[in-house]
């Protein structure tokens, strides 16, 4: 708080066309290419993030309609088994960590700072950071892919078929490394979450006004922040085992290999709610918005968001449940995956409350959480029965699981994320999407997910194991994965639609206004898409529903110094004003970083000497990164 | 989902859906999991069909009052406390009816049959434990059981982790390196049961089923009995001269035939291949023509598979098929 | 919050999707034409390939000679390969070289990383050992093993006493560790420590 603290510098002295000015000079991204490159903005690099996660789904998709097409009669001779492997594996891969963990945590980096009302995200270096390692990781699985070294070991690789001795090459190491870039990624964007959430909110939005998708974000960066050690200490273990034979997964030297298991599902089960919790948050801002009322318990809610958090590291023994462990053992594990279904319900239960006193209003936005009630509650129903123990020894491994997984992941996450999509799009790019398209694309995606993946359960229950790349003729499952396959040309046609109306209407969509909903949280505030410093003021939050309670312009404070980026630091409870903060500017330098390391890890996987010579490029891009360049967010 | 549906009522009704089906149980495993599954998806059934009637309530219920009042919500909040409490009942009870019948299906008392399983990339090498007075014996791919009597079976891996499961009459269990697993099991009448591995396991995952082959217990006897025996010298002029190739060539030095110089330990035992339902781990049935077709390409057949194709003239391959077929 | 500012917000924005989007494109473009060009992991070697692996010439004294043309077309896939090194290395406790070459230190049988190669390091010259036998105790493997089989493990062997450790060599086993793994290059750690049962007439240190 020192620095020239004369007037002039302060947003206080100008009227709204001068501060714009004022602001945009010094919050926008220079242009061109260079300008891209070093950016910082948590919108543009949010948008980018949303993008690339798209872009990888729809590649998983593609290798999904790839297994589909092998699968669709007995003994098909159109993909092998060395292929099959490898797409099955990088389809589970690229979807859990290319796709489902960024894309959510993606929307958050967009919509958290709008959300909370500040200017940037915390940390915006380290976030620019972040999307070049997830880059770079996802680069690395696809490249070796279609370098036909793609890992062929499943998406949970497990030990011994993933370890030395029997997975040649250095497919599994691809996999393993990848696992660090994106962890690496996802940590740096749960801790800018969860500082943003608690220190950078708008002035009175104490913790009972956070909006419920914020809530959400934070208890899912807490879950990553808590999870995703134990994945990276797995698959580090593994390189190891794999590159200068440490034995941690030798029974013959005293390794085990259910502990690469153990590791494995303690962060693989809270990996399924990081994906889902934020679903949860969008279900409940599009429900309070297209039923025009808030949701219904706020405060139940919340406290089902944390529940969820703490139950969903209690349980990822119920994916060892044939391991050979100990029955009592595991009967409790089952106890506390049935248990998390009361607060799944209590969230189900509170929407239905909600749709009940709101007047529902059908755009697509809604008709996709509509989809995703429909879809969930059988995913939800079907991993209570896969939690109980003697139910599980039968489907586990089966059909039965992968329907019960989609319907939870795509019935659960990714409807809600395109219900997202639909209703944040004008606030991403200052367009609308179609609603007629729109209507189609509900329709199509949900009759044929439901037509592709339904008929699995059954085909799990006749006795079809996962991840098979082929089945015999004399077995009774033909016609059902005909018509599977068949159905999945529609789920494919429902998306495809899906990305041409993307790409039409971020090119030309309609103009949407700043609140095309009549939305009432705080993103809807500024305009769509919002300027660089986001709000020209900051606003002053005087309840949950921030913008609905006001019928005339929202309260802003002021005091900010326009001369430099900066922006509010508050305190965590009760959002009272605490200080001002230099925010940092744009730099080429999280993009060198990012560099460095990528060549350190991929090196890495090659000789351990990596390690030491690469941490010296490392070292220099991070010294570059952190020295003082005299400019004026230097200053304290 | 009406279509969906449909599919379902009728592969539960139908139940009879091939011999590798959770839902077409003949041990008392199976049976008491099928009970459980019926159950448990009955329930569920119809809590799905509660919660969805619901949500088309709260969306398409008719006039809605003009604002909220405070007793509306109260109920609101009533009904939500109803359900999350139903939900906590149901839940409950389902945990409990999980954890009896974990119970009835537990690992058999120690003066049961016991069988060794052996799980190889990707072939089933079994075990069947001697006596005293009878010696122990091995084959592959297929396990006979007395019906009526629990079986012991003890679950090894000698290189991945496998899992074996035979739905109509238990469960699955892994079969892990560095462990020994152990899993009951049981068939109520006579008929032949096909299992799969189930844990993902490498290239040929697909291709690696087991035979459970039920029987009375007089004629599993019968079959015990022959299966100790060393293999026969073929009487057929074919087949001599194929066992005479059989050993000569690369084949014995992976295979092992009891009562010839064969004794390779990498391969499945063929002692008395020519007895068994299939070959190749559930890949085709035991005929003259498969065995040649096996023998002669194993790499088209099942890629990647641990057999090589060894170069064989057409009267090299046509005897040893035939050397194959007579070791009954 | 004028129109001005979105104008320039969007001027600033499109050139980032688009320039990741193609960027992702190129690459993965790039890499599908390079792994076009790549061999894939050949599982089933065709029957007149395998029959020309056969056809290798020696020279007269037994111990060096030149692989068949068609090795080289197939891109040396023996010394080359990750899975066909695997399956060589699978083949070793198969066929129990153990037994007279211990865990690649010798025992009955000589030592493969004391740098000293009786018949020379070649390819040709392992393959050779493995299928025809060789003086003092060596059997031949010709009935035993396919040549396919024999080129595998010869290139395995091989790896064992390279003294520039391969990436594609196999790692350790799961078995009890008794020394380093191919990957690592046994043989100059052994080497340097002075190995155990190395053979008398060691030759001198690479």
């Amino acid at each position: 708080m020192t620095g020239r603290d004369s007037t002039d510098s302060r947003d206080t002295g100008f009227n709204d066309g001068e501060l714009d000015h004022r602001l945009a000079s010094v919050w926008s991204t220079p242009p061109g290419l260079w300008g891209a490159l070093s950016s910082v903005d948590h919108k543009i690099i949010g948008r980018r993030y949303i993008s690339t996660a798209f872009v990888f789904l729809a590649l998983g998709g593609l290798l999904a309609l790839l297994m589909r097409l092998q699968l669709a009669q007995p003994e098909a001779r159109f993909i092998g088994p060395d292929r099959y492997n490898q797409i099955f594996t990088v389809h589970g891969t690229n979807m859990m960590f290319l796709f489902a963990v960024p894309v959510m945590q993606a929307m958050a980096v967009y919509l958290v700072p709008l959300m909370v009302g500040t200017r940037n995200i915390a940390f915006p270096r380290l976030n620019a950071f972040s999307y070049w390692m997830y880059l770079a990781g996802g680069l690395l699985l696809w490249i070796a892919f279609v370098l036909d070294t793609g890992p062929d070991i499943g998406w949970f690789a497990y030990v011994p078929l993933s370890g030395p001795q029997y997975a040649a090459g250095k497919r599994a190491d691809i996999w393993a490394q990848m696992i660090t870039f994106t962890e690496v990624s996802a940590l740096a964007v749960a801790v800018e979450i969860v500082v943003t959430v608690f220190k950078q909110r708008a002035p009175g939005m104490s913790l009972d006004r956070i909006p419920l998708f914020v809530w959400s974000m934070l208890v899912t960066s807490f879950l990553v922040i808590l999870a995703m050690p134990a994945i990276m200490i797995a698959s580090t273990s593994l390189i190891l085992d794999r590159l200068v034979e440490t034995h941690l997964f030798n029974p013959a030297e005293g390794g085990d290999v259910l502990l690469w298991q153990h590791l494995f599902w303690f962060f693989g089960h809270p990996e399924v709610y990081i994906i889902f919790l934020p679903a949860v948050g969008m279900v409940s801002t599009i429900v309070a918005t297209f039923t025009r009322r808030p949701v219904f318990g706020y405060l139940a809610m919340v406290m089902a968001l944390i529940a969820t958090g703490v139950l969903a590291f209690g349980l990822w023994v119920h994916h060892m449940f044939v391991a050979g462990l100990p029955r009592l053992g595991e009967s409790f594990f089952t106890a506390s995956s049935m248990a998390i279904a009361v607060p799944a319900g209590l969230q189900i239960f509170c929407w239905l409350a909600t749709m009940w006193a709101g007047k529902p209003i059908f755009k697509t936005p809604f008709l996709f959480v509509i989809g995703f009630m429909v879809t969930f509650v059988v995913g939800g129903l079907t991993g209570v029965m896969v939690a109980s123990v003697p139910f599980d020894t039968q489907v586990h491994d089966t059909y039965f699981v992968v329907a019960h997984f989609h319907y939870v992941l795509v019935g659960g996450a990714v409807f809600p994320l395109l219900g997202a999509i639909y209703y944040w799009f004008p606030k991403l790019t200052g367009r609308m999407m179609s609603e007629t398209v729109g209507r189609w694309v509900f329709g199509l995606i949900f009759a044929g997910f439901n037509l592709t993946f339904f008929p699995m359960h059954i085909l799990g229950l006749r006795g079809m194991p996962r991840r098979v790349y082929t089945y015999q003729p004399e077995m009774p499952w033909s016609a059902l994965n005909l018509f599977i396959s068949l159905s999945a040309s529609i789920l494919a046609l429902g998306f495809l639609l899906f990305f041409i109306d993307v790409i039409r209407s971020a090119r030309s969509g309609a103009a949407a206004s700043s609140n095309p909903w009549g939305a009432s949280t705080l993103e809807w505030a500024t305009s769509s898409p919002p300027p660089p410093y986001n709000f020209a003021r900051l606003p002053v939050i005087g309840s949950l529903e921030a913008l609905s309670d006001q019928s005339t312009a929202l309260p802003v404070a002021t005091g900010l110094r326009v001369d430099r980026r900066e922006l509010l630091v508050s305190s965590v409870v009760e959002a009272i004003p605490e200080a001002r903060e230099s925010s940092a500017g744009d730099s080429i330098w999280p993009l060198w970083a990012a560099l460095a390391t990528t060549a350190t890890l991929i090196w890495s996987i090659f000789t351990p000497w990596a390690v030491v010579w690469g941490s010296i490029p490392v070292a220099i891009a991070l010294i570059g990164w952190f020295w003082p360049k005299g400019v004026p967010e230097d200053e304290s | 989902m009406r279509v969906a549906s449909a599919l379902l009522i009728s592969a539960v009704a139908s139940g009879c859906s091939g011999n590798q089906s959770a839902l077409d149980p003949h041990g008392a495993p199976a049976i008491h999991m099928e009970h459980l599954i019926i159950g448990i998806v009955a329930i569920c059934t119809v809590i799905w069909v509660v919660v969805m009637v619901m949500l088309g309530v709260a969306l398409l219920r008719g006039p809605r009052a003009a604002a909220d009042t405070a007793k509306s919500e109260a109920w609101l909040a009533m009904t939500v406390v109803a359900a999350v409490a139903a939900t906590v009942i149901i839940i409950a009870g389902l945990t409990i009816a999980s954890f009896y019948t974990t119970r009835d299906i537990g690992v058999p008392k120690s003066d049961a049959l016991t069988i060794t399983v052996r799980g190889q990339q990707w072939w089933w090498q079994v075990f069947y434990a001697g006596a005293d007075a009878t010696p122990g014996f091995q084959t592959a791919n297929e396990i006979h059981i007395p019906i009526g009597t629990d079986v012991h079976l003890r679950l090894e891996s000698a290189d991945v982790i496998h899992s074996f499961w035979v739905p109509s009459l238990a469960g699955k269990q892994d079969l892990v390196p560095g462990r020994s697993n152990s899993m009951l099991l049981r068939a109520e009448k006579p008929g032949v049961y096909r299992g799969q591995c189930a844990e993902f396991c490498g290239l040929q995952h697909s291709h690696m089923a087991i035979m459970v082959v039920a029987e009375a217990p007089a004629d599993y006897d019968r079959w015990a009995a022959s299966q100790r025996g060393d293999a026969t010298m073929p009487a057929d002029p074919d087949a001599a001269a194929g066992r005479g190739a059989f050993l000569a060539k690369p084949c014995a030095a992976c295979h092992t035939i009891r009562g010839t110089a064969a004794n390779g330990t990498t391969g499945p035992d063929l002692t008395h291949i020519g007895s068994r339902l299939t070959i190749a781990a559930g890949l085709a049935e035991t005929t003259r023509g498969s065995l040649a077709a096996w023998i002669a390409d194993p790499q088209t057949l099942k890629p990647g598979n641990n057999m090589p194709m060894v170069p064989l003239t057409s009267a090299e391959l046509q005897n040893i098929s035939a050397y194959m077929e007579s070791l009954k | 919050m004028g129109a001005q500012n979105r104008l320039t917000e969007r001027t600033i924005a499109n050139p980032a999707p688009a320039f990741v989007a193609g960027a992702l494109l190129l690459l993965i473009g790039v890499g599908a034409l390079l792994g076009w060009l790549r061999q894939p992991r050949e599982l089933r070697l065709d029957p007149p390939a395998v029959a020309d692996l056969d056809q290798f010439r020696r020279m007269p004294n037994g111990i060096s000679g030149t692989p068949p043309e068609s090795y080289f077309a197939l891109g040396k896939p023996y010394e080359t390969d990750a899975y066909n090194l695997s399956q060589g290395k699978r083949l070793y406790t198969w066929f129990d070289c153990a037994t007279c070459h211990g865990d690649g230190r010798g025992g009955a049988g000589p030592s493969f990383l004391d740098g000293w190669w009786l018949y020379g390091p070649e390819m040709v010259s392992i393959v050779a050992s493995i299928r025809d036998g060789r003086p003092h105790g060596m059997p031949a493997f010709r009935s035993r093993m396919t040549i396919e089989q024999i080129w595998q493990l010869a290139g395995y062997v091989q790896t064992i006493g390279s003294y520039t450790p391969k990436i594609a060599a196999p790692s350790r086993n799961d078995n009890e560790h008794t020394r380093p793994a191919e990957n690592r290059g046994p043989a100059i750690i052994l080497f340097d420590e002075g190995p155990l049962g190395a053979h008398p007439d060691q030759g001198p240190s690479p």
